[in-house]
């Protein structure tokens, strides 16, 4: 077990740049344990690039990032999953015909182990697993709210579903580092209050949240601290309130003139 | 339709009426050679036989292009790696004569090998660019076979290998006519009961692949590579698997058709034949076990009623006016046209095919 004060999340100086363009221009920061940690920024700030390189999408040019004090650049996306973070997309990949329980089921993969020779010849322990997969997936999307949509296909829910559908998956992965992009995106008033409810239980259920987004109410009101960044530099860190007032924030998001 | 489904379906449950209709399916599929023996001929048997090895194709297939969604148009190469592994171990080319019960198994995995051959380069590849290196594989495996005659004689060039050893447990060999109390058991009788073992055994493991923890993560690689890894499936691997599973399929049903045929050349393993197997996974139902079995015996009996075409011409018309052969292209031509038309899911489509086409989506590279 780390010591308490290590961050679960250290990216030192990051790096990525794609042709000419500096995506990200070193960018460090902590994630602690249990909190929500909020990434905010214009659009085009690298947020999203950020979030590809954590979890293995790219590797990074330059830079340092640890995960409970262990390295993570070189390593696949499967593998990063595998050591305790998921995540969902900011233009929702669901596995759009499967059903909407066959796709928590697949979050599970990461964590059972049938391979042919047990699917195959079905014995007492792959069947033990696959009724303990189904019965998880089930309480997954009952705890997302949408149970009722168990066996519609994933393109066929609602837009609110589908993003509910994809923190179900993720959650199936037994994450400690659960990273949303956009959560909220596209979703009404009703709907963003309901996910920021089910994020405050997912966190106090252990796990910690990374979370794009663009909604400042809802940015404001969940998270305990909050990075932005603005053209893949960090131009400000701390409280949401703070952050709020910080000139460099307000240039960034209004514009020169008005700061 | 929808009553008949519903009907189905409970009947499906009753766990009585389900082992009367496993009993009563055993009982049709042991009478049906001997039936069709006495009914349509023994060409007719000959061709149940070659329907079975194409079910065994279709459903290697079905693993890699319905399953895992990876386009492969040079699927008849690990047949042809199985006929010959078959072929060269049992024959007087080299003078080995290993037991079928080694051989089969062999001829499996080494057409495993080449399958993970082909899948460790083409791991980035995926729809069009997969398709052309598959088919630029397929093609590579024919002419090696073609040309491997010199310096050194190994695969006898374009006149194949002949005499191939049959199956055979002990004095029984297959290639045999036995008489048994009054019943004739001809070679395609016995060729039957063991292609219909080894179909029924790949459907078995089909449907169990299909249904497990593999079987999903090959489907989600299918839907969204991208998100699958970020789930945690192992895509290089999984993909790896699908290519060996698909290719111990046609390895195996390439060393029956080489006992059964007994002769093996490589004009057998050309590109048509690839497409064929494919068209069989297509039009039966891509991704549905029963589609694909359902296309495979199709498309093998249609081309040969389709014989019929000439003498019948003779006896209505006086004269043969469309060659047989040139009405099978064409007829197999418009039934691929019809049955894009009318049923692009296939005949039997799987119910997650059906779901794609319902739900409309744009259709996606790799499919």
């Amino acid at each position: 077990m780390p010591a308490v004060d290590t961050p679960l999340l250290a990216a030192q100086s990051l790096s990525k740049r794609f042709g000419g363009l500096a995506a990200l221009g070193g960018v460090s920061l902590a994630v602690k344990r249990g909190e929500i940690f909020g990434l905010i920024g214009p659009n085009g700030a690298g947020k999203t690039t950020l979030f590809n390189v954590l979890t293995g999408l790219y590797p990074p040019d330059a830079g340092e990032c640890a995960f409970e004090g262990e390295p993570l650049p070189g390593l696949k996306p499967h593998r990063i999953a595998a050591r305790g973070i998921a995540r969902t997309f900011q233009n929702i990949r669901l596995f759009a015909n499967m059903s909407a329980l066959e796709n928590v089921m697949v979050g599970r993969h990461v964590r059972t182990r049938a391979g042919v020779a047990g699917a195959v010849l079905r014995g007492a322990a792959t069947r033990a697993e696959e009724s303990a997969i189904t019965s998880r997936a089930f309480e997954l999307l009952d705890y997302v709210g949408i149970a009722a949509r168990a066996s519609q296909p994933a393109h066929g829910l609602s837009y609110g579903d589908q993003r509910r559908l994809e923190i179900a998956r993720a959650l199936a992965t037994e994450p400690k580092l659960l990273a949303l992009d956009e959560p909220a995106a596209g979703m009404n008033a009703t709907e963003r209050a309901a996910l920021a409810r089910l994020l405050e239980r997912i966190r106090a259920g252990g796990v910690t949240l990374l979370l794009i987004e663009h909604d400042v109410s809802l940015v404001m009101g969940l998270c305990d601290r909050v990075a932005v960044l603005d053209y893949g530099r960090k131009i400000a860190e701390g409280a949401p309130l703070e952050v709020q007032r910080d000139p460099a924030v307000i240039e960034a998001y209004l514009g020169g003139a008005l700061a | 339709m929808r009553h008949a489904v519903e009907h189905w379906q409970r009947w499906r449950e009753d766990p009585w009426l389900r082992r009367l209709g496993y009993c009563a399916a055993a009982a049709i599929l042991i009478a049906l050679p001997f039936v069709v023996d006495a009914t349509l001929g023994r060409a007719w048997v000959r061709i149940i036989d070659v329907a079975l090895l194409f079910i065994l194709l279709g459903l290697g297939l079905n693993i890699v292009v319905g399953f895992a969604g990876l386009l492969d148009l040079g699927y008849i190469a690990f047949f042809a790696v199985g006929a010959y592994s078959y072929a060269l171990l049992a024959s007087p080319q080299f003078d080995i004569h290993w037991s079928f019960l080694a051989l089969l198994p062999t001829g499996a995995f080494v057409a495993a090998l080449f399958g993970v051959l082909l899948g460790a380069p083409t791991l980035r590849l995926r729809g069009d660019y997969l398709a052309i290196v598959t088919l630029g594989f397929g093609e590579m495996i024919r002419i090696s076979l073609n040309n491997l005659n010199r310096p050194y004689n190994i695969t006898n060039g374009p006149q194949g290998i002949t005499l191939i050893d049959p199956l055979a447990i002990g004095e029984f060999a297959l290639n045999r006519t036995y008489t048994i109390a009054g019943f004739t058991l001809a070679p395609v009788h016995s060729y039957y009961f063991a292609f219909l073992a080894c179909a029924a055994a790949s459907i078995f493991i089909s449907l169990r692949l299909e249904d497990s923890r593999i079987g999903r993560a090959w489907i989600a690689i299918r839907e969204d590579e991208l998100a699958a890894g970020a789930m945690g499936i192992n895509t290089r691997n999984l993909k790896l698997l699908a290519f060996a599973m698909g290719a111990t399929f046609g390895g195996l049903a390439g060393g029956l058709f080489a006992s059964f045929q007994g002769f093996v050349s490589p004009e057998s393993f050309t590109l048509l034949d690839s497409i064929m197997v494919l068209c069989m996974v297509v039009l039966g139902g891509m991704g549905n076990v029963g589609g694909v079995v359902l296309g495979a015996a199709l498309l093998t009996a249609l081309p040969e009623a389709l014989r019929y075409a000439g003498p019948l011409q003779q006896e209505w018309l006086g004269e043969v006016y469309v060659d047989p052969s040139d009405l099978r292209m064409l007829l197999f031509g418009l039934a691929l046209v019809l049955m894009m038309l009318l049923r692009p899911a296939g005949l039997w489509p799987s119910t997650l095919r059906r779901r794609e086409l319902a739900g409309g989506e744009e259709p996606r590279a790799g499919r």
